[in-house]
């Protein structure tokens, strides 16, 4: 054997190399390519992006028929997850109309110019009288609130307050379906998915001056 | 805290059950973070720089296709790269009959300059037989055990060595005789 031939080892460690080709540079064009595609071929069960706010990141997810999900910043971890659980594996981090336009009016909201949301809500990860309750909630407006026992009469069942409350508390779409304007009777702000801190400025956010109250 | 104000995780919406459930198939999402970068090397160690993104994009759309079929999840990434290989050799096949000189279309020769660090030596992997330059990208690239690439392009473990084996010997000689 000729002493200048390469031996196998030195071989396999050249080969090995290639485990260190940085393909970061085309990472994210490619993966947009095939969130885009996976929508054109209807195989994109649930988007889901993350979206800046003044309460930290929250994450957004939707289905064909609307937003599914929106989970505060401490819910980031398990999100994606959760959704894989409950819907659909094919979960993707993907642009979808009915997001984009979330997002929009979330910035809105935050902002105070805006008080009520108008995007295609999907009621899937709620039911019964969870669903009942959510509906009633809803239709609070903006800078008003009522107590659980209220709502829970709205939504049929007058004694049933405590399970109004876990209702709220499992509201899968926050902020976008108002729990936060739902308070104990004795004037207690009670507990909140997000936490009672943002209930709170949630609250005072929508107490404040600046909103123009809009549409009919 | 009083017992009213129990934290929010405990009160989240979860059918009994779920949570106990066995093991998952978990969200494609996490499944293209967590295998995608190394399923994409393995693309262009097998179809060069510029068909390799076209076939990493069509394994992803496969195996997103063919999600709900996938029972295991411990097989998540012997499945993505047995769909990888499956569509290189479909890309390969092709581009032979593709008009274009396949030396233009070869690995390293697109002047991307990521490539570099993957070495002159995947372009001689390139021209190896279909199972050795396969069994190659799975050994170096994707960092496969023997056992792991024999699943991934249903061979015995015995054959599977044996094609790692040859592909890397003909690297060599190819080299012995760049050499000379």
């Amino acid at each position: 054997m000729n002493p200048n031939d390469p031996d196998i080892s030195a071989i396999e460690a050249r080969l090995a190399a290639g485990r260190e080709l940085d393909v970061e540079p085309s990472w994210r064009r490619l993966t947009e390519a095939i969130a885009e595609r996976a929508a054109a071929e209807d195989l994109l069960d649930v988007a889901v992006e993350r979206h800046d706010s003044p309460l930290g990141p929250l994450m957004l997810a939707a289905t064909r028929e609307g937003v599914v999900r929106l989970g505060f910043p401490e819910e980031e971890d398990g999100f994606l997850d959760e959704l894989a659980r409950l819907i659909s594996g094919r979960v993707l981090r993907a642009p979808r109309p009915s997001l984009t336009d979330a997002r929009h009016q979330l910035d809105e909201y935050f902002e105070r110019g805006r008080t009520r949301f108008d995007v295609p809500l999907d009621w899937r990860l709620t039911r019964g009288f969870r669903r009942e309750v959510l509906n009633v909630t809803s239709a609070i407006p903006y800078g008003k609130t009522l107590s659980y026992a209220e709502v829970a009469a709205s939504a049929g069942s007058p004694r049933a307050w405590r399970a109004a409350g876990t209702a709220l508390a499992t509201n899968p779409l926050p902020i976008l379906v108002p729990c936060h304007r739902v308070l104990r009777g004795t004037g207690k702000i009670g507990p909140y998915r997000g936490g009672t801190e943002v209930k709170r400025r949630l609250l005072s956010l929508e107490a404040g001056s600046g909103a123009e109250p809009q549409g009919a | 805290m009083t017992s009213h104000n129990r934290p929010a995780d405990r009160l989240i919406d979860m059918p009994s059950g779920v949570r106990a459930s066995r093991a998952r198939i978990p969200p494609f999402a996490t499944v293209l973070e967590e295998h995608g970068r190394v399923l994409l090397r393995f693309c262009i160690s097998q179809a060069g720089p510029d068909r390799g993104d076209d076939v990493f994009q069509e394994t992803m759309i496969s195996a997103l296709r063919a999600y709900d079929t996938l029972k295991d999840p411990g097989a998540v990434r012997a499945w993505l790269f047995s769909i990888a290989a499956r569509k290189a050799i479909d890309s390969h096949r092709a581009a032979a009959r593709a008009p274009v000189p396949v030396e233009d279309v070869e690995i390293g020769t697109g002047g991307d300059p990521a490539l570099e660090v993957g070495g002159e030596i995947w372009k001689d992997v390139a021209r190896l037989p279909e199972k050795q330059r396969q069994a190659v990208g799975l050994r170096f690239i994707a960092d496969l055990s023997h056992q792991e690439i024999a699943a991934v392009m249903g061979t015995s473990e015995a054959a599977a060595r044996r094609n790692v084996f040859e592909g890397v010997r003909r690297l060599r000689e190819d080299l012995t005789d760049a050499v000379r």
